[in-house]
């Protein structure tokens, strides 16, 4: 299947908005300009614009500490966003979340989340509810290899095989929790072993090829849209930076392999095989760029010239009405 | 009056619900076979016995547009999903500035008294008031547990009913016409002058029998069931105490950190309160102790009548606080 131009382009925009955001905060955290910490997807932006690129807007996503790549993708507005890193009262939780804990109900994102594994309970709820709906809506989950060592990643596995939800698994394996090897913490090795063994079917891909995401997403939601049960979709990646932004955090992981992935970059390789085939010219790719880092600088002003909350507004929200 | 079960009580409040609301789900790991004869599989599911999951599947679930009701069976058995608990559930609607809703009636068992052994007697509810987000219910009559359970159901928030084992086949007068009670609303279940009794759960029952055998020497207890936890009532403990002058909080869960604690420190540290005070407040609560197994041990680890009785008695015997 070819993909249309108009989509590659959407893709690589995607991608890029991803990039640039979040270069934009790593150098608002070296500056000290943002408070608390931050987890950096870049590396892995492939795995969310591929996924997201499928999904409707009635769809249903959650997602990790590592989620503002997901949220971007599912169409988060980047100044409510860059506002709530800063924990200003015009950003997407009133200040209340920050970087860790982006939401947008209204597009159907339900939530990025602290704690590793618990995305997939909520999800397999997202997809309960939109198969009781009956209206080919479906849910997908974001996950680590990390979350695979969790008894809830187990626990989804097998509520979502029983009642066959139209939910989508979806792992980004980077190889590391933390500063800890997959290869050391996961018995299964394969990944792609655990799902099987809940007869989900499944598939694991190179997840720093977007339009190989993007395919395997496309046959994978069909089969959810159809009522024929979740699917699992191991996503090979890795992350360029440290587990969090921190100063005192220390990477571990070896700085051969570091520097092999950044040679595997999606946004480069997407870029070359576009331009080489003729699809997209340096021209098209320099307008999006452009038209990004001016959506990024727009956050950052709205973010920066925004109110802070009071201190009582601790108060609110606790409860709905 | 038609007289129908604790259990019963709850359950036609859920039925109604259900019919009212079709985008209402039920999650438990036991078939609940009257719901799903009337309301169908899809909406009444049984769970794998998976709590963590299925009580995060209601977060996503009513953050999706559906109130659900998820019984966990025993309290023992929350403990295993306290990570969507606590970690979602509560704050979920805060963490993401209120922008949606997670209506949620979330149901366990607490209480000895059965000889569940340190496990399944549990009564942690105190441990839930510490997690602002939760509200929390406590019915202990058949028409309390259908009218709280009424308003659980229409509450845009995640609500925890725990229902003490020992009541659930309980019989009492519960009207056939639809009503509702109000949270935050205590009730007096016996009114009096001398001692303000608050009492948790089964308690209540005991304190009430406990009012009984003392007004044959000439003492009046006012016995006071809070039937809410979070929000609490403090305004109508604070004024009976007002008027008594003696505070006894009796609940059978451990003592240390417990909803009896906050319920002391609340009128003790209310000024108008402290200074009415007649008698140092006192506690009849489980003993710091895991709940044990043999009879003789449970009774001894778990407050009844008689220790209510006492405590009040040592209470009146202290020297009055002038």
């Amino acid at each position: 299947m070819k993909i249309p131009k108009k989509t590659l382009l959407d893709l690589y925009a995607t991608m890029f908005r991803i990039r640039c955001f979040e270069e934009r905060i790593v150098d608002l955290y070296a500056r000290g300009q943002v408070p608390g910490l931050a987890h950096l997807y870049i590396g892995e932006e492939a795995v969310a614009a591929g996924v997201c690129a499928q999904l409707r807007e009635d769809d249903y996503i959650t997602s990790t500490h590592r989620g503002h790549g997901h949220v971007i993708a599912k169409g988060a507005e980047l100044k409510l966003m860059m506002a709530e890193l800063f924990g200003k009262k015009a950003g997407y939780c009133k200040g209340k979340g920050g970087s860790m804990h982006i939401a947008d109900f209204s597009i159907g994102m339900l939530g990025a989340d602290g704690i590793v594994g618990a995305g997939l309970p909520i999800a397999t709820g997202a997809a309960m509810a939109a198969q009781l709906e009956g209206n080919g809506a479906v849910a997908a989950v974001f996950f680590g290899d990390g979350a695979c060592q969790e008894g809830e990643f187990h626990e989804a596995l097998n509520l979502a095989a029983i009642w066959k939800l139209p939910l989508l698994f979806v792992c980004e394996n980077n190889h590391y929790g933390v500063n800890t090897p997959a290869a050391y913490s996961l018995a299964a090795r394969e990944i792609t072993r655990m799902p099987a063994a809940y007869h989900i079917p499944n598939r694991a891909i190179h997840g720093n090829d977007v339009e190989a995401v993007y395919r395997a997403t496309g046959e994978a939601v069909d089969m959810l849209r159809r009522g024929e049960g979740p699917y699992f979709l191991e996503c090979d990646t890795y992350r360029w930076h440290k587990h969090k932004l921190s100063y005192e955090f220390v990477d571990l992981r070896p700085q051969e392999e570091i520097a092999a992935w950044a040679k595997r970059c999606p946004i480069a390789a997407m870029e070359a095989k576009l331009v080489r085939q003729n699809v997209l010219t340096l021209s098209e790719i320099g307008d999006i760029q452009e038209e990004t880092l001016k959506q990024v600088e727009e956050a950052h002003r709205f973010a920066v010239e925004s109110a802070y909350p009071q201190g009582q507004n601790a108060l609110e929200d606790v409860y709905s009405l | 009056m038609r007289e129908i079960t604790f259990e019963q009580a709850a359950m036609e409040a859920i039925q109604e619900e259900f019919r009212r609301n079709p985008r209402t789900v039920h999650l438990s790991t036991d078939l609940v076979a009257e719901l799903q004869r009337e309301f169908g599989a899809d909406r009444i599911r049984v769970t794998p016995i998976a709590e963590n999951c299925f009580v995060g599947a209601a977060v996503g679930l009513s953050g999706s547009g559906f109130r659900t009701v998820a019984n966990i069976r025993m309290a023992t058995f929350g403990f295993v999903a306290m990570d969507q608990m606590i970690n979602h559930a509560a704050k979920i609607t805060y963490m993401f500035g209120g922008q949606a809703k997670f209506p949620i009636l979330y149901r366990m068992t607490v209480g000895a008294g059965i000889s569940g052994a340190a496990e399944h007697s549990v009564s942690p509810y105190a441990m839930y008031m510490n997690a602002p987000g939760l509200k929390i219910i406590l019915p202990t009559t058949p028409y309390d547990a259908k009218g709280l359970f009424k308003t659980a159901l229409r509450d845009n928030n995640p609500v925890v009913a725990f229902e003490h084992v020992l009541l659930l086949g309980m019989k009492g007068e519960v009207p056939e016409d639809e009503y509702f009670i109000p949270f935050g609303q205590a009730s007096i279940k016996r009114e009096g002058t001398d001692v303000t009794v608050v009492a948790l759960a089964k308690m209540v029952h005991d304190a009430l029998a406990a009012a009984e055998d003392l007004a044959k020497d000439g003492l009046s207890l006012e016995v006071i069931d809070p039937r809410t936890l979070v929000p609490l009532d403090t305004a109508t403990i604070l004024a009976s105490v007002k008027r008594t002058g003696r505070l006894v909080v009796v609940d059978e869960a451990c003592q240390t950190c417990g909803a009896a604690a906050e319920i002391v420190a609340l009128v003790t540290a209310d000024q108008a309160t402290f200074g009415t005070l007649k008698a140092a407040p006192v506690r009849v609560c489980g003993l710091d102790v895991p709940v044990p197994f043999s009879p003789p041990m449970e009774e001894y680890a778990v407050p009844d009548k008689a220790k209510i009785v006492q405590a009040v008695r040592d209470m009146m015997r202290s020297a009055p606080r002038e």
